[in-house]
């Protein structure tokens, strides 16, 4: 087999007396949809803030293609590669719809500039369903646009990895069906993605594998189909989930 | 890159404005021209402060440090060196000292970054204080230039001109961008790749080499220099209350300020000499408190309201068109 695209390797992050990733390991393969699920307060979200350079982890190595990126500070992260959504929507209020993605094309592992970036940010705003909201500033935009809006931002990069933070979350419905539709297809152009998730439909169906996490430590790995059927998994999540 | 024709013109405007200013000193002297220097040293100087304080929403108190910076470069050099070595001094000193309070406040923000930087004009006008008593002899230091009223006011408009036209090339850079990013939200700025420190770091560095530039050409002006006149910290805040009130949201938008600003405070300091400092005070509330984006950040979100109603409502009968 060839190198994991994402090593994850005895990662631990602790604040203070609280561990919030406890010695946890795991790897992602090029191109893989990986769902990391787990009850609220489990660290997933300390998981990608760990990734992306957020946060420095305590010990433990994560390695991008083979290259150590722990500890690194986040805008070197993203310029060799690691691009992410907040799981509470990060736009940038002042800047119209347009600025916002070219923001993610500029400095990242992109860098492209002038009418190439607004070129590619105008083709991902289209992508994402933004078609013709170019000039709009961000700040008036509904919450499932903002999110689309951080999602184009995200690809603006071209990153190797895309690490989505519930990205799904707070959707109605039929804005939830055309979500997953849209992870599906980024999906299916190649982009390696790890998204944290509550809803367990959209992980059934969108990734062949997932990671659970609980109380910080990693307690299953493997295709979704049998780890959500697993026991200790079903009882984390009876623990303190509703939706499970 | 192309440049939008607006923008063609707004700076073909701005260029013909200075021009037809450079006029002025010829046809007015005295009173109006000693104001007129004052307007432009403190266009100048708010131009510069908002270059870094606009976008990155960190207010400097460390005006007053950099233009002490440049008018003691020109004090202590002016007998040996011609007068534009001492400004490219200015500059390098200017932008040394920015430099590193960059580096030492990179982690501050908001009230700690303020304070910071008003502790610095103090800190460094006491140790120029000390090293004069101690080693120097006297407590100032004289300059005697050639320079009249007209050449300071010339010096400025030129100093003006070239901080609105490095402002209007960095908004269009990569680092104008990159600091607008910041300014909204340094997490996700770091996120999508911007070296936040750098910057940050060089933006201050450009911003505090121009008031040191600035202060350099008031030196003669004073002609007997003290850390008291150079490190004044009235500088700091009357920049800070013009910039704002102004708005530093367009590069422009301090220059609104500056002009009735200056003229009124000739004014007050000319006939209440004693109650400046009070209403200066007074005065630096009221914009906080009322005008917090300035005069013309508020016209523009006035105007943009209007226009908005008008767009979202033409938006919301095409998405019922489709
Ligand atoms: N910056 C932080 N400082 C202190 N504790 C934190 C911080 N971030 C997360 N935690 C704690 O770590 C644990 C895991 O949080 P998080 O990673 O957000 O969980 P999840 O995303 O799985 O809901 C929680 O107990 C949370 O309170
Ligand atoms: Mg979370």
């Amino acid at each position: 087999m060839s190198v994991p695209l994402l090593t994850i390797n005895q990662v631990r992050k602790a604040f203070g007396g609280l561990v919030a990733v406890n010695d946890v390991s795991f790897e992602v393969a090029k191109g893989e949809l990986l769902g990391l699920i787990g009850p609220n307060g489990s660290g997933k979200t300390t998981m990608l803030n760990l990734i992306s350079g957020a946060l420095s982890p305590t010990s433990g190595n994560i390695l991008l293609s083979g290259q150590p990126i722990a500890g690194l500070p986040a805008h070197k992260i993203a310029r060799i590669g690691v691009a992410r959504t907040f799981q509470l929507v990060r736009v940038l209020p002042s800047m119209s719809s347009l600025e916002n993605v070219v923001a993610g094309a500029v400095f990242g592992h992109n860098k492209v500039w002038g009418d190439e970036a607004l070129t590619l940010a105008r083709d991902l705003l289209e992508r994402v369903g933004l078609k013709g909201r170019e000039d709009v500033p961000v700040a008036a935009m509904t919450y499932i646009d903002q999110k689309r809006i951080e999602l184009a931002r995200a690809l603006a990069g071209n990153p190797h990895i895309l690490l989505l933070d519930e990205w799904l979350a707070g959707l109605n419905p039929s804005e939830l069906r055309i979500g997953m539709e849209l992870i599906r297809e980024i999906s299916a152009q190649g982009r390696t993605i790890i998204m944290v998730e509550h809803v367990m439909d959209a992980i059934r169906s969108l990734c062949q594998r997932c990671v659970v996490m609980n109380s910080g430590v990693k307690i299953a790995d493997g295709k979704s189909a049998s780890v959500l059927a697993d026991p200790e998994v079903v009882r984390a999540y009876l623990g303190d989930e509703d939706d499970a | 890159m192309n440049i939008p024709r607006n923008e063609i013109l707004t700076l073909g405007a701005g260029l013909a404005g200075a021009a037809v200013l450079a006029f002025l000193p010829l046809v007015t002297e005295g009173f109006w021209l000693s104001l007129s220097v004052n307007i432009m040293l403190y266009a100048a100087i708010c131009t510069a402060w908002a270059l870094f304080s606009g976008p990155t929403h960190l207010v400097s108190l460390a005006s007053a440090a950099f233009f002490g910076v440049g008018t003691y470069s020109v004090a202590i050099f002016v007998d040996v060196l011609p007068f534009p070595a001492l400004i490219l001094i200015a500059v390098a000193a200017g932008a040394l000292l920015a430099i590193l309070v960059g580096l030492a406040t990179l982690r501050l923000s908001g009230v700690y970054f303020v304070i910071f930087t008003l502790g610095l004009a103090e800190l460094i006008g006491q140790i120029v204080t000390w090293v004069q008593t101690n080693f120097g002899g006297a407590i100032g230091l004289y300059v005697f230039t050639d320079f009249t009223e007209t050449h300071l006011y010339w010096m400025l408009l030129a100093l003006t001109v070239v901080v609105f036209l490095t402002g209007w090339l960095v908004n269009r850079s990569r680092l104008g961008l990159a600091l607008r990013i910041i300014g909204n939200d340094e997490a996700v700025a770091r996120h999508v790749g911007v070296d936040t420190a750098r910057a940050r770091i060089i933006l201050f560095a450009v911003s505090g080499a121009f008031i040191a530039v600035a202060g350099a050409i008031m030196a003669p002006r004073y002609s007997y220099i003290t850390p008291d006149a150079a490190f004044n910290p009235m500088t700091s805040f009357l920049v800070v209350i013009m910039a704002l009130l102004g708005g530093t949201r367009r590069l422009w938008g301090p220059l609104v300020g500056v002009v009735p600003f200056t003229v009124v405070m000739d004014f007050i300091s000319g006939h209440f000499p004693n109650q400046t400092a009070v209403i200066m005070g007074l005065a630096f509330l009221a914009i906080v408190y009322v005008l917090p984006d300035g005069v013309t950040g508020q016209l523009e979100t006035l105007f943009r309201r209007r226009c908005s109603l008008d767009k979202s409502s033409l938006a919301t009968t095409a998405e019922e068109g489709r």
